[in-house]
């Protein structure tokens, strides 16, 4: 069984079709990445799988439940327990230093561990940094504390939305290689990307087109 | 780490970190407290500092016999001591005696000068007050019939046996008189029957009666409220033999009345004051909430339930109320201390209840204020922060 199913999802805003009867399988431990013009509803289907948001039509199987059905309290524990989020804005806590918005993640999970926290992020290379309030921490600093906050409660599923939309190439570079290892790990990888180079690095691409999947590209010379 | 230390970490740090809008908050909570535990203060200290006020009026309470005859030194001790210390302004016993002067009917008055001037504060006296055996205080109305000035000699006369009967028995009895000589060191103005006395220490009294330890009647000035005031005279008129006590109408009332006012003003203000602070501070929290959407959402999306949001931003909202509220006591104190040295010109003693009082209303106050901008919290989409508006 695939880990996460969308069968005919459909998300309607008025008259507009966000996302229009999309069928997607993402296996365990896949890396897939979407691609897609602006407003071709990319954010959305991001939002639908992390939990955040319900299909007005059709079902979303994430682990054998369908959370198109789940009530607002389960969805926050399932994206709590299964889900990891990376945003295109780099989201954190303003007032808490890097190690502390680690926690944060750690701390809605299950219980705050400052040493497992300095761990993740010396695992992105900002051991140094973790006193540090983010304001004082560089756009590709930032992204790295996110991309460790949502490694920390090792979820089953990352959700990176536009994860390098704001990064030099350098940066970039550390945020693939960052996703290498996580694949390799086994975790299951879905990254929403405008950046074709991004893209390429993936196991499979899909493409989305006003809300329809229009393509599907695998990557035949994927290097793990 | 506990869950409950990295709690304590994220409110801590949300209060130092994004210090100006936290002030703004604490400012509110801190000046509300502050006016909140000034007026309680004086509140419950105007009754004393009016009270002592008013005790310039003279005697509240009135000890007399309560069989007709005399009272004794020790009965009047045994029901002075059942008013507490603290509260007994002054203590004045009298005692009455007809005498004469150049044989002319005179009252004479026995009482402690000590005592009665401060039963008696408004008495004005034209001279000094006796301080030495042999020394007299004149009635203003006395000292002109018998044209006396400070600094005269009076002799007093005491009959020692009983009045006679005719005049008959007057002239030919051997008068059986005691004389004693007192120099006027003082004139009486009252405006009241005072200065129809001559007035003397009650050692003279005695030595001029040869009698002892019978006094008519007692006058108190007690700082206490009319309920206070009246629970005293009953019990002392119970449980002391031979004592009834009772208040003097007049100046208790007129007290009761300027009090309840005064204490209902305060305590009007203090609401208002209240409900001012109410609305500032959960005008200020919602601009926090506001503010803090995005955080909101990213929180929600890091899988953080509506409790724990509400929960957090009650903690910062409960720990900046207890803070608010400890500065508010001390400056209550300062600003009721200030109040009370402008306008009753006494000092007031600081009551150590009043911080956890102070600082557990400020918590629920802020608490109450914040349930709405908390509760507005919970709205936020997660959604809102992926699409990273
Ligand atoms: N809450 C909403 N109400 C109405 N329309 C919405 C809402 N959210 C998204 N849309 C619309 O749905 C469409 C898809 O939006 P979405 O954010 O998924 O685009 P996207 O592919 O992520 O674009 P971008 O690359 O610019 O981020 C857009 O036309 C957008 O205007
Ligand atoms: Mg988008």
């Amino acid at each position: 069984m695939s880990l996460l199913e969308l069968k005919n999802v459909s998300k309607i805003y008025g008259p507009l079709k966000a996302l229009d009867n999309v069928n997607l399988q993402v296996e365990n431990g896949e890396w897939l990445a979407i691609m897609g013009p602006s407003g071709s509803g990319k954010s959305t289907m991001m939002n639908i799988i992390g939990c955040m948001d319900k299909p007005s039509l059709g079902e979303v199987i994430l682990d054998g439940v369908d959370i198109a059905k789940e009530s607002g309290k389960k969805l926050t524990e399932i994206r709590r327990d299964k889900i990891g989020l990376i945003f295109q804005q780099f989201h954190l806590v303003n007032y808490l230093t890097a190690v502390e918005n680690v926690m944060v993640s750690q701390y809605y999970h299950s219980m705050p561990d400052e040493k497992e926290a300095l761990e993740a992020l010396e695992r992105v290379g900002l051991k140094d940094r973790a006193k540090h309030l983010p304001s004082q921490l560089s756009g590709g600093e930032q992204q790295r504390v996110c991309i460790a906050r949502a490694l920390i409660n090792h979820p089953e599923i990352v959700l990176a939305d536009e994860p390098t939309g704001n990064l030099d190439e350098a940066n970039e570079n550390i945020v693939i290689d960052l996703f290498r290892q996580l694949h390799r790990e086994g975790t299951t990888l879905i990254v929403v990307t405008h950046d074709p180079e991004v893209a390429e690095v993936a196991q499979r691409t899909v493409v989305l087109e006003h809300g329809r999947l229009v393509k599907e590209i695998m990557n035949e010379s994927f290097e793990t | 780490m506990k869950k409950q230390t990295m709690f304590l970490r994220m409110i801590t740090a949300s209060l130092l970190r994004r210090r100006s809008r936290m002030l703004v908050a604490l400012l509110a909570i801190a000046v509300g407290a502050t006016i909140l535990s000034g007026l309680v203060t004086i509140y419950y200290d105007v009754p004393r500092q009016m009270g002592e006020q008013f005790r310039s009026y003279g005697a509240n309470m009135i000890f007399t016999s309560s069989n007709g005859g005399t009272l004794s030194e020790e009965a009047l001790n045994q029901a002075k001591e059942q008013i507490k210390e603290n509260q007994l302004v002054g203590f004045a016993p009298y005692r009455y005696e007809n005498i004469t002067v150049n044989e002319r009917p005179m009252m004479a008055a026995a009482t402690d000068f000590d005592g009665a001037a401060k039963t008696s504060p408004y008495w004005r006296i034209d001279g000094s007050w006796p301080s030495q055996p042999g020394e007299a205080l004149v009635g203003k109305e006395t000292a002109q019939t018998l044209a006396l000035n400070t600094g005269d000699k009076v002799t007093l006369t005491f009959d020692l046996d009983k009045k006679p009967a005719t005049a008959d028995e007057a002239a030919n009895a051997e008068r059986n008189q005691n004389n004693r000589e007192f120099s006027v060191v003082g004139i009486l103005d009252t405006g009241g029957n005072e200065e129809k006395y001559i007035f003397i220490s009650t050692e003279d009294m005695e030595g001029l009666t040869g009698k002892s330890d019978s006094f008519d009647m007692a006058e108190l000035s007690v700082s206490a409220s009319q309920n206070e005031l009246k629970s005293y005279a009953d019990s002392i008129s119970k449980k002391t033999d031979g004592v009834s006590a009772r208040l003097v109408k007049r100046v208790t009332q007129s007290e009761n009345t300027v009090l309840s006012k005064l204490q209902a003003l305060v305590l009007l203000v203090t609401v208002i004051v209240l409900l001012l602070t109410m609305i500032c501070v959960a005008t200020t929290m919602m601009a926090v909430v506001t503010e803090r959407r995005k955080e909101v959402g990213l929180r929600k999306a890091l899988g953080a339930s509506n409790r724990s949001i509400i929960v957090e931003f009650m903690g910062e909202g409960l720990l900046l109320g207890g803070i608010g509220g400890l500065l508010g006591s001390l400056c209550g104190f300062i600003f009721a201390q200030a109040v009370s040295m402008n306008v009753f010109n006494s000092s007031i003693q600081f009551h150590w209840l009043l911080i956890p009082v102070t600082v557990l209303v400020s918590v629920l106050v802020t608490g109450l204020s914040c349930l709405l901008p908390v509760r507005s919290a919970t709205d936020v989409d997660p959604a809102l922060v992926l699409k990273g508006e």
